[in-house]
């Protein structure tokens, strides 16, 4: 009976537990609890923190928000149907569409039955099926969702854009100025990085998974580190935890910071896009001297970093620090006191608490919104258990909320580093991986959200299966959500300030 | 701190942008090998890029981008990225060419009016990098254009990226 006070763990307990899952459990759900689970998620708030396909088998990460309680649940499909989530948990829409286009296992009940990845250009269905099947012979077509109505129009943008920024297509249906529906098509950018994975050595496919979102690098590098950790059971030595958190440090900063003056700028305030564009560099320029790398890429590999901070290294973080730390407040008052600017963004593009908690929203756009979700707290991974960590939170939800979310993590970031410079433990670097199978997952939060990664190793150590999961799939659905109402003019600056990824979430 | 006093600041204080790298010698005898003394046109020193993702992870974005802030101020070269290909001379293209993307991208070049070079950003587009031999993706911008300069790197750097352009630049315009 569902009485809605069922614990996660309580009712997959019942379910066969798999043996070499780390850290968190696995269990292979029949077709009743499969269902059942389904049922069970219409009353609980367990989280769905992930949906990802392998072979014919389908695996669901869950979380259930009142006791932590973190677990995987699988379901071997028959006839290549399974019960679909999408109902109880709308954000998994398209992560079931994803894994109809590269598996060809069909999500019964989701009520969108177009592709999403697959825009009838591989060659192939099915890619990463156990029998791929040929092409269909009909020709592809997309329709997008009617919009009726009076004096509607449409204005169809993309998949090339006006700037420097990823390809998508939005398709929005107007009246006059003022947006009625926006839809987003994505996949443009579908490299097939979840078949490339399959069969390679871990450290091949380190450097793949740090080039699933290029702007979090880091952060998808500790994810895919920490669950090949986990399955194979190595541990990191602690100095490489404390440089990996570093490293994240560093690659949220520079990233909020940009987005703070790039949201500024496509509300016509070209001053704060130019100051802190020059602080990003500045980041990324010390990055280079104390990691090798601007970005950070490869810098972390699954046993630990493959580079060490060097005495320099650290005075030159020390010295970014004292001076970053005056000029970003400048800017933070400019930005408080400057009615042209505020009147753009308070009260634009609200995406209501409700909202993001029905798609489990993580990142600035969870906690813009209500949500005080932060992987480094909960489940929590080293060094940041051993560190206070404030999680701002809002409930405002528009562009102004998002915009203050990144301050706040801009200035918590920056007294993170510092404490992590005073308290790093000396030691080894890396610790070798041993060579076997098993699987692991892993939960990092990048400075867009929560990245889940997971592997399952063979005994020789290849990828058999892995799914790296962006926090942008829980978020774009909220930006179509968000700009209903608003004039076309605004969508730049509320696309810039949920700034999802599209190689994220296109693979 | 008011707006006033940061630039009034900035208009004061040393100034930030820094001397371009060298053009690279050797591509441009390719370059001048590859497309002759008739290709060279009266620009007036002056190039507007088209860029086009073509499956890039994003790293080559954020690193194209970082050429218009004032350490580097791409514009004062006379190069400047516009809104439409129409409006372009130049098209700079990054990622391994996804094939849900090639349509949009050749599509972006024929929209580009002649006389137009192509600038492959990033080993995925110089021959497709860690996803070469993907079922998703073409390999490499040479798949489907002509492409005249190729900048390894992953991502190129700023100022790798700012001496391709300058290279063709220097190529390109009359002196």
């Amino acid at each position: 009976m569902i009485t809605g006070k069922t614990t996660l763990l309580h009712y997959l307990s019942f379910s066969r537990p798999v043996a070499a899952h780390q850290p968190w459990p696995r269990f292979v759900l029949d077709e009743a609890a499969w269902r059942g689970l389904v049922a069970e998620l219409a009353v609980e708030d367990w989280d769905v923190l992930g949906l990802w396909a392998d072979g014919n088998e389908i695996h669901c990460a869950l979380r259930d928000e009142e006791t932590g309680e973190i677990a995987v649940a699988s379901h071997s499909c028959t006839d290549r149907r399974f019960a679909s989530l999408s109902q109880v948990r709308p954000g998994v829409l398209r992560l079931e569409r994803a894994v109809a286009d590269l598996y060809g296992l069909q999500a019964a009940g989701n009520p969108d039955g177009r592709p999403w990845l697959d825009h009838g250009r591989w060659g192939v269905t099915h890619p990463l099926a156990l029998a791929r099947r040929p092409p269909p012979p009909a020709p592809y077509a997309y329709s997008f969702l009617p919009v009726e109505g009076e004096g509607l129009h449409q204005i169809p943008v993309g998949p090339v854009h006006a700037g420097i920024i990823e390809p998508g297509h939005f398709r929005f249906h107007c009246a006059g100025e003022t947006v009625v529906r926006l839809e987003e098509r994505l996949g443009w950018v579908h490299r097939g990085l979840e078949g490339a994975l399959i069969g390679k050595p871990v450290a091949q496919a380190a450097k793949l998974v740090g080039r699933v979102s290029g702007d979090s690098t880091v952060a998808y590098a500790i994810a895919f580190a920490r669950a090949v950790e986990a399955a194979s059971g190595a541990e990191a030595p602690a100095r490489a935890h404390w440089l990996r958190a570093l490293m994240a440090e560093l690659e949220r900063i520079a990233n909020h910071i940009f987005d703070f003056g790039a949201i500024c700028n496509d509300a016509a305030f070209a001053l704060m896009l130019g100051e802190c564009s020059v602080l990003r560099e500045e980041i990324l320029r010390i990055c280079e001297s104390c990691f090798g790398h601007r970005l950070m890429m490869d810098a972390v590999v699954p046993g630990g970093v493959a580079c060490d901070l060097t005495a320099e290294g650290a005075a030159l973080l020390q010295d970014m620090l004292a001076r970053l730390r005056p000029r970003f407040e400048e800017l933070v008052e400019l930005y408080d006191n400057s009615p042209s600017l505020l009147d753009r963004t308070v009260g634009t593009g609200v995406c209501t608490p409700a909202l993001a908690r029905q798609f489990g929203a993580t990142g600035f756009v969870g906690r813009a919104s209500g949500r005080a979700v932060d992987a480094r707290r909960l489940p929590g991974y080293p060094p940041y258990d051993q560190m206070e960590l404030p999680v701002p939170v809002r409930q405002d939800g528009d562009v102004n909320a998002r915009i203050w979310i990144r301050i706040e993590e801009i200035r918590a970031s920056l007294d993170l580093i510092g404490r992590i410079l005073s308290q790093m433990p000396p030691g080894p670097l890396h610790t070798p991986i041993p060579t076997r199978g098993g699987e692991g997952m892993a939960l990092v939060e990048g400075f867009r959200g929560e990245i889940l990664v997971w592997v399952r190793l063979s005994q020789v150590g290849r990828i058999v299966r892995c799914h790296p999961r962006d926090p942008s799939w829980f978020q774009w659905p909220l930006l179509e959500a968000a700009i209903e109402g608003n004039i076309v003019a605004d969508f730049p600056l509320c696309n810039k300030s949920f700034n999802c990824s599209y190689a994220g979430v296109d693979l | 701190m008011s707006l006033l006093k940061i630039l009034a600041r900035d208009l004061f204080s040393r100034r930030r942008t820094e001397t371009p790298p060298p053009v690279d010698g050797e591509t441009l005898q390719q370059l001048a090998a590859r497309l002759g003394e008739t290709a060279r046109l009266s620009l007036g020193r002056s190039l507007s890029i088209r860029e086009v993702d073509a499956g890039s992870c994003n790293g080559c974005e954020l690193e194209i981008h970082a050429l218009n802030n004032p350490v580097y101020q791409l514009e004062r070269y006379g190069l400047r990225f516009v809104a439409s290909p129409r409006h372009a001379d130049v098209l700079l293209v990054t990622g391994p060419v996804a094939l849900n993307m090639a349509e949009a991208l050749k599509r972006t070049y024929d929209a580009t009016p002649a006389p137009k070079w192509v600038v492959a950003a990033g080993d995925c587009a110089c021959n497709g990098g860690l996803f070469a031999g993907s079922y998703a993706c073409l390999g490499g911008a040479d798949r489907i254009l002509p492409v005249d300069i190729a900048i390894p790197g992953c991502p190129p750097s700023p100022r790798a990226l700012l001496s391709g352009l300058l290279t063709l630049l220097e190529h390109v315009a009359v002196r």
